[in-house]
C-alpha cells in the first residue's frame, strides 16, 4: 500500500480497502524503522492519528474532503506548523513553536492530509547536500537500496556497507528521502536555488518549484523573498499536480502570489508529442557534467525526437554568469532576512545582558553556524554603501539579462526547456565534505539556480539508474505560470522512461510485500 | 597606502589576529578595518581566519560579474514586476493573540518583550570582553 501514487490509495481508502489510521500507522512504523536516515527532525506522531481518526470518521459517513484526505504528508521544517516545533535545523530556532500555520501547511491540513512530521535539511535551507543542519545530515535511501549494494558487491568494494553512506542532496534533503523511502506520500520543500529538485533528483523523486507567485510563501521562513518557492515532492508527475492544484491560489497573507485565479487539474496523458517544441539549451553541456548525465540526456532529447517532437539546440548566453549573479543576491537577501533574529521575541537568546547589541551578538553567534555566518557577513559586504552599485545592483542587472534569455528562448517557440538537474549521481558523504558549503552549492546549484531568478517554473523527474545504481534526474523547465503545462510533458516523459521502484527490502522485512507488484482488484481510478 | 594598510593590520592584529592575505584568490580587500566594519553591521562574527578566506573567495566570485556589460540595462527587482502588487484592505481581521506570541520570548515582563539596554554601542564594549573565537 504504501509504495502506491496518491491518487490509487486516495481510492482505495474511499472504497474501504484501507483506513487512514492503518495507513499512519503503516507510516509511522516505517518512519521508525528509517530512523538511521535522519529524514525526520520531528515526527507529530500524536497529532497525526488524532488526523487519521477524523478522516476515518469523515470516510465512515461518506465526506471525504478531496484527494488528500487520510495521506500521510511530510513538511520540510522551514515551514511553520502551528504548535509544531519549527527548527530550520538551526540552534536559533531550537525550542520554537510557531503560533500559526504556513499557509500551504493550513491548505495541507483544510484537505485531510496527516502530518507525519517536519524533515531535515541544511540549516536555514543554505546548503546542497543537507549535511549542514544541527540534527546531522540526512542519509539517501538509495544507499541501502538493492540496486546500489548489488553493484558495490560486483566491484568488490570491502568497506563496512555503512561508513560510505550517500548525501540526498539539499537543502530540502528530509523530505526527498522521506518521500523515496515510503514514509509519506508527498512532501513539502522549499526551492530557491534548486532545494528540491537538487535532492528529489538524487533520492530518485520527482521534485516540482512552481512559477514564483503561484503558491504562497506565508509561513516559510525566508531565504531570498524574490526567489523563495514552496516545493512539492512526489513519487510521480500525476502526485505532484494533485498537490499543487490544492496549493496553488491567491493568499491575501501573501501579496507576492498573483491573483489569477486558479483552480486543481488533472494532467492529460499525453500520446502526441509532434506538436511539441523542446528547447536543448547548448551553455548547460558544461564540463563537469558527468558522462553518465550527459548521456542520459542526450538519451532523453533523442527520445522526444523519435516520438515526433521538435527538438532544437538553443542558447541561454548569460548562464555562465547566472551563479555569481545568484551568489550575490542570495546572500544580500539573506543578510537581510536573517536581520530579524535578535532573540527579543523568539528563538534562542543568550545569557548576556548588558546592552541590546552585546546580546544581539552573541545571540546570533551562538545561534548560527558558520555557513549562515558568512552568507551574512558576505551579504553585508555586498550591500555596504561603496559596494552596493557595483555588486548588488549590478547583479541584479544580470538578473534581467538572465531572464531575458528565458523569455527570448520561449518567445522563439519552445515549449519546454531539457536540461540536466545534477552535474552527477549522489556522492558519498565522506567525498561530498571535502569542498565547504560555498563551493559546493555553487557547484551542485549550476543548473538549477537561474530558474528561481526567472521565477519559472522547473521539474526534476527520475530518468534512469546510473552504473552504480543510483538515480538521475533530467530538469524541465516551463514558461512563468504555464505548470500545467510543464507537468504535462513531464508525466509524458515519466512513462516512456519507467523509472525503477527503489528496492529497500532489508530493511522492510515485514513490509517487503509491499513492494511486490500487488494488483488491488477493482480499484478504479478516474 | 600600502604602509597604511599595514598598520591597520598590526592594529587589528593586537585585537583579533585576523587579517586577510593579499594573495590570488582576494585582492587583499578585507582589511581588519573591513572586518570590524562589517561584524558590527551583521551582529554576526567571523569567528576564524577562514571564515575570512571564505569572504574572499566570496568576493572574487562576484568580482567575475564585472564581465558582463549591462549598460542601459535596468536592474531587476522581482519577476513579478509587470504586475500590480495586492494590498489588503487596511481592517483588522484577526490579532487578540498576545499572550501566545509572548510565550515565545525568553525575557517577558507582563505583556513586555525585556531588552537590554540599547544605547551601549558594540565597539567599546569589545575592548573590555574579546570575542571568545571558537
Amino acid at each position: 500500500m504504501l509504495g502506491r501514487t496518491l491518487r490509487e490509495v486516495s481510492a482505495a481508502l474511499k472504497q474501504g480497502q484501507v483506513t487512514p489510521t492503518e495507513l499512519c500507522q503503516r507510516c509511522l512504523s516505517l518512519i521508525r524503522k528509517t530512523k538511521f536516515l535522519n529524514a525526520y527532525i520531528t515526527v507529530s506522531e500524536e497529532v497525526a492519528l488524532k488526523q487519521a481518526e477524523e478522516s476515518e470518521k469523515r470516510y465512515k459517513k461518506g465526506h471525504s474532503l478531496g484527494d488528500l484526505d487520510g495521506i500521510p504528508v511530510a513538511v520540510k521544517d522551514n515551514f511553520s506548523t502551528s504548535g509544531i516545533e519549527t527548527t530550520c535545523a538551526s540552534n536559533m530556532l531550537k525550542g520554537y513553536v510557531p503560533p500559526y500555520n504556513a499557509t500551504v501547511v493550513q491548505k495541507l491540513l483544510d484537505q485531510g492530509a496527516l502530518l507525519m512530521g517536519k524533515t531535515n535539511l541544511d540549516e536555514f535551507a543554505m546548503g546542497s547536500g543537507s549535511t549542514d543542519g544541527i540534527f546531522g545530515p540526512v542519509k539517501n535511501p538509495w544507499s541501502y537500496s538493492k540496486q546500489y549494494r548489488e553493484k558495490r558487491k560486483q566491484n568488490s568494494h570491502s568497506e563496512n556497507e555503512d561508513s560510505n553512506w550517500l548525501i540526498t542532496g539539499g537543502s530540502s534533503g528530509g523530505s526527498a528521502a522521506a518521500v523515496s523511502a515510503f514514509t509519506c506520500f508527498a512532501a513539502l520543500g522549499s526551492d530557491t536555488g534548486g532545494s528540491t529538485r537538487n535532492p528529489a533528483a538524487h533520492c530518485g523523486v520527482v521534485g516540482l518549484k512552481p512559477s514564483y507567485g503561484l503558491v504562497s510563501r506565508h509561513g516559510l521562513i525566508p531565504l531570498v523573498n524574490s526567489m523563495d518557492v514552496p516545493g512539492i515532492l512526489t513519487r510521480c508527475v500525476d502526485d505532484a499536480a494533485t498537490v499543487l492544484g490544492i496549493l496553488a491560489g491567491h493568499d491575501p497573507k501573501d501579496s507576492t502570489t498573483i491573483q489569477d485565479p486558479v483552480k486543481p487539474f488533472t494532467l492529460p496523458s499525453l500520446t502526441d508529442v509532434s506538436k511539441l517544441c523542446i528547447g536543448i539549451p547548448k551553455e548547460y553541456l558544461t564540463p563537469e557534467l558527468s558522462s553518465e548525465v550527459q548521456s542520459l540526456w542526450s538519451r532523453a532529447a533523442n527520445l522526444f525526437e523519435s516520438e515526433g517532437a521538435k527538438v532544437i539546440e538553443v542558447s541561454l548566453p548569460h548562464t555562465s554568469y547566472s551563479i555569481m549573479c545568484y551568489h550575490v543576491l542570495c546572500t544580500s537577501e539573506v543578510a537581510s532576512n536573517m536581520a530579524r533574529f535578535d532573540g527579543l521575541e523568539y528563538g534562542h537568546r543568550c545569557d548576556n545582558d548588558v546592552s541590546t547589541e552585546a546580546m544581539y551578538a552573541a545571540t546570533r553567534r551562538e545561534g548560527f553556524n558558520d555557513v549562515v555566518r558568512g552568507r551574512i557577513l558576505s551579504g553585508n559586504f555586498f550591500l555596504l554603501r561603496e559596494n552596493y552599485e557595483n555588486y548588488f545592483v549590478k547583479a541584479q542587472k544580470v538578473r534581467r539579462l538572465i531572464a531575458n534569455d528565458f523569455v527570448n528562448v520561449f518567445n522563439s517557440g519552445v515549449d519546454v526547456l531539457l536540461t540536466p538537474t545534477t552535474l552527477s549521481e549522489a556522492v558519498p558523504y565522506t567525498e561530498f565534505i571535502k569542498e565547504d558549503n560555498r563551493t559546493r552549492s555553487a557547484q551542485d546549484d549550476i543548473f538549477t539556480q537561474a530558474v528561481n531568478m526567472a521565477g519559472l517554473p522547473a521539474v526534476s523527474v527520475p530518468m534512469a539508474l546510473s552504473s552504480q545504481g543510483l538515480p538521475i534526474g533530467l530538469q524541465f523547465i516551463g514558461r512563468a505560470f504555464c505548470d500545467q503545462q510543464l507537468l504535462t510533458v513531464a508525466k509524458w516523459f515519466e512513462k516512456q522512461v519507467q523509472f525503477p521502484v527503489i528496492q529497500l527490502q532489508e530493511l522492510m522485512d515485514d513490509c517487503s510485500s509491499v513492494f511486490e507488484n500487488e494488483k488491488l482488484a477493482s480499484v478504479s481510478v478516474k | 597606502m600600502w604602509a597604511r594598510a599595514v598598520r591597520l593590520r598590526a592594529a587589528a592584529r593586537g585585537r583579533r589576529g585576523f587579517t586577510s592575505k593579499a594573495d590570488s584568490q582576494g585582492s587583499g580587500r578585507v582589511t581588519g578595518e573591513l572586518i570590524q566594519h562589517l561584524e558590527r553591521l551583521s551582529l554576526v562574527d567571523f569567528g576564524s581566519q577562514e571564515a575570512v578566506a571564505r569572504l574572499e573567495k566570496a568576493i572574487a566570485f562576484a568580482d567575475r560579474l564585472r564581465a558582463v556589460n549591462t549598460d542601459g540595462v535596468e536592474p531587476m527587482e522581482s519577476v513579478l514586476e509587470d504586475r500590480c502588487l495586492y494590498l489588503r484592505s487596511d481592517n483588522v481581521v484577526e490579532g487578540s493573540c498576545a499572550e501566545e506570541l509572548l510565550q515565545n520570548s525568553h525575557r517577558v515582563v507582563e505583556e513586555y518583550f525585556v531588552a537590554p539596554p540599547g544605547n551601549i554601542s558594540w565597539s567599546k564594549l569589545d575592548e573590555k570582553q574579546p570575542f571568545s573565537h571558537r
